[in-house]
């Protein structure tokens, strides 16, 4: 991880008068797996085509290997990318839709042979070469635009929410895939998504996108566990955040009678408002009142299977989400009281 | 039972007509009588050896080879600006391209012959190609168009990411994609252009004349069943292309899936 492969400094692009990328600096390393994730809208698909070269940025400078490409057409950047409707040509067979790229670059037919049949190996499409992209599934499509973005060898491979089109099942089974590949032919990797769990399975480092900038920037773990503000801390995984006041500098007043000591490290000023953010899956269901538990009311219930989704408002009005795992330590009604154990180690202190 | 009734009735009344003219072309006696009193090719002969006929049918063939070659790029593009340009008044734009469908063909003519004269091309070819690709240009912008818009720009973006140039996207990937509206736009230009009259009329002379120009001035001047003989193998010309067309490339896949 010395230099970067990919930098963007300072991009920003606006579509008319609305601004999708908002001075964005962001550098990729050799053989990183990088994430962009958030949610439509947040700039992540315009920051993959700015990278790509397909649209121009209205201020800053986007360098490749150290090099500015700025004002570069795409055809010159010799990236890879993989488009979420696949983009394969319907009249070009998967041979040759593989071979497109090594066919614009002048390799010779022996070589072009040799290389998309070890491309197909790789995606374990060999023998469909003859086929038309319409007579593949999804899934069989999707590695087909792997092999065609890869055959090459470029720099870095760009993908564009090459998963979102693929039903549950499959999804999971080419993220899996996705993973392997990328990891076997070791090359740096942007992908784009707005699905935190393929974000947080699949990458090196994320970075977690609104508003036209990224909002964190860390390591899966680090994201999940430390969320730098509470956009983050919502948009990974559903958190409840709860507002409360500082009493001491380790102590937040939630709401009467609910008073929760945050971890060492955090210096907390007195008086001041204080955010904090808990997981579902962190709080419990307490059998009655106690040390660390704050009385609620059930709001909302949603029967899950393995889990249900209980939502509880606190005395004071703020709400509650809690993962209930089955089976359930006391019967669930709504409108009933109950009591939420919630652990002082797994809040989080946002900015 | 009476929905059935109704069909028929509307087929006949289409076909009818197309009937007579063909059961008339085999006619052996001179006279444009139903039904015919026997039957002959003589007025098939008469067609084929007619050297008017034979100059205008040359003329046809040459106009309309021009005009669609002419047209089939120019629409392209029109099709292609229309679709993809950041144009102002986009809906102005396209109504003027398509305009020569709803204008009269009188006042159309009139316009190139006023034109004509003030340019003193009066007895010229190209003034007749000219008419002809204004005249088939609507159909062959609105086919193709459709085939733009059937036409996911992520495909373009995938070729220029793949190092292929504007050029080699547009040839590689862009006009093979475009194939059907090319073919559909090309057939109804030649059919539109073979049997195109008013316009023409006003702008040939009998040495540029094309031949549904060529049949009326027979018309005028004769009443035998030539120009039923002649109707005939226009009818049948015009149908094997619609039919070849339909069969083997898909006509009707280009218009259902709009």
């Amino acid at each position: 991880m010395a230099r970067p492969v990919v930098e963007l400094q300072g991009c920003t692009k606006d579509y008319g008068g609305v601004r999708a990328v908002d001075a964005l600096d962001l550098a990729i390393f050799e053989g990183e797996f990088l994430s962009l994730l958030g949610p439509s809208g947040c700039g992540k698909t315009t920051t993959l085509s700015l990278i790509a070269g397909f649209v121009e940025p209205t201020a800053g400078r986007i360098l490749i290997d150290g090099e500015d490409v700025t004002g570069r057409p795409a055809h010159l950047r010799g990236l890879g990318v993989v488009f979420q409707s696949y983009a394969l040509f319907p009249h070009l067979s998967v041979f040759e839709n593989v071979a497109f790229g090594l066919r614009e670059r002048r390799v010779p037919a022996a070589e072009i042979g040799r290389r998309v049949n070890d491309a197909l190996e790789l995606v374990r499409l060999d023998r469909l070469g003859r086929q038309r992209p319409a007579e593949l599934s999804g899934g069989m499509q999707q590695r087909v635009a792997l092999a065609r973005a890869l055959v090459y060898r470029p720099r870095v491979v760009l993908l564009d929410e090459p998963l979102a089109a693929l039903d549950k099942k499959l999804r999971e089974g080419m993220r899996d895939e996705l993973r392997a590949i990328q990891r076997s032919v070791g090359i740096t990797t942007v992908f784009v998504t707005h699905d935190q769990a393929e974000a947080l399975g699949l990458s090196d480092r994320i970075a977690v996108m609104g508003r036209g900038r990224i909002e964190q920037l860390g390591a899966p773990r680090e994201i999940y566990e430390r969320p730098a503000n509470r956009f983050v801390a919502d948009f990974i995984g559903a958190s409840t955040v709860l507002r409360g006041r500082a009493v001491a500098r380790d102590l937040v007043a939630i709401a009467p009678g609910l008073t929760i000591r945050v971890a060492a490290g955090e210096a907390l000023r007195t008086g001041e408002e204080v955010e904090l953010a808990i997981r579902p899956e962190r709080v419990r269901l307490a059998g009655g009142p106690g040390e660390g538990t704050a009385e609620a009311r059930v709001e909302g219930l949603v029967y899950q299977g393995s889990l249900t989704e209980v939502t509880a408002r606190l005395g004071d009005g703020q709400r509650v989400l809690v993962f209930v795992t089955e089976p359930a330590p006391v019967r669930l009604a709504q409108g009933q009281i109950v009591h939420l154990q919630l652990p002082p180690d797994a809040f989080m202190v946002l900015a | 039972m009476s929905l059935r009734l109704v069909v028929l009735a509307l087929a006949a009344f289409l076909t009818v007509p197309t009937v007579v003219v063909i059961a008339v072309s085999f006619n052996p006696t001179a006279i444009l009588s139903f039904p015919p009193a026997g039957f002959s090719l003589r007025w098939y002969v008469n067609v084929l050896t007619y050297p008017q006929f034979q100059r205008a049918a040359l003329n046809t063939v040459l106009v309309t080879a021009w005009a669609v070659a002419l047209a089939l790029p120019i629409g392209t593009l029109a099709a292609l600006a229309l679709e993809r340009a950041r144009l102002r008044g986009r809906n102005l734009w396209a109504a003027a391209l398509l305009s020569p469908l709803v204008v009269p063909g009188v006042a159309a003519g009139l316009g190139f012959l006023i034109l004509a004269s003030s340019l003193g091309l009066l007895r010229s070819r190209s003034v007749l190609i000219a008419a002809h690709v204004a005249l088939v240009l609507p159909f062959v912008v609105r086919s193709v168009w459709v085939s733009v818009k059937n036409l996911d720009p992520a495909l373009e973006r995938a070729a220029a990411s793949l190092g292929a140039t504007p050029w080699r996207v547009f040839r590689r990937v862009t006009l093979p994609l475009l194939r059907p509206g090319l073919f559909a736009g090309a057939l109804f230009a030649v059919v539109v252009s073979v049997n195109e009259f008013v316009v023409s009329l006003f702008i040939s002379t009998r040495v540029t004349e094309i031949l549904p120009v060529a049949m009326f001035t027979y018309v005028v001047n004769y009443t035998d069943p030539t120009i039923a003989a002649l109707s005939t193998l226009f009818i049948l010309a015009t149908f094997l292309a619609v039919w070849v067309a339909d069969r083997y490339l898909g006509l009707g896949r280009v218009f259902l899936q709009h």
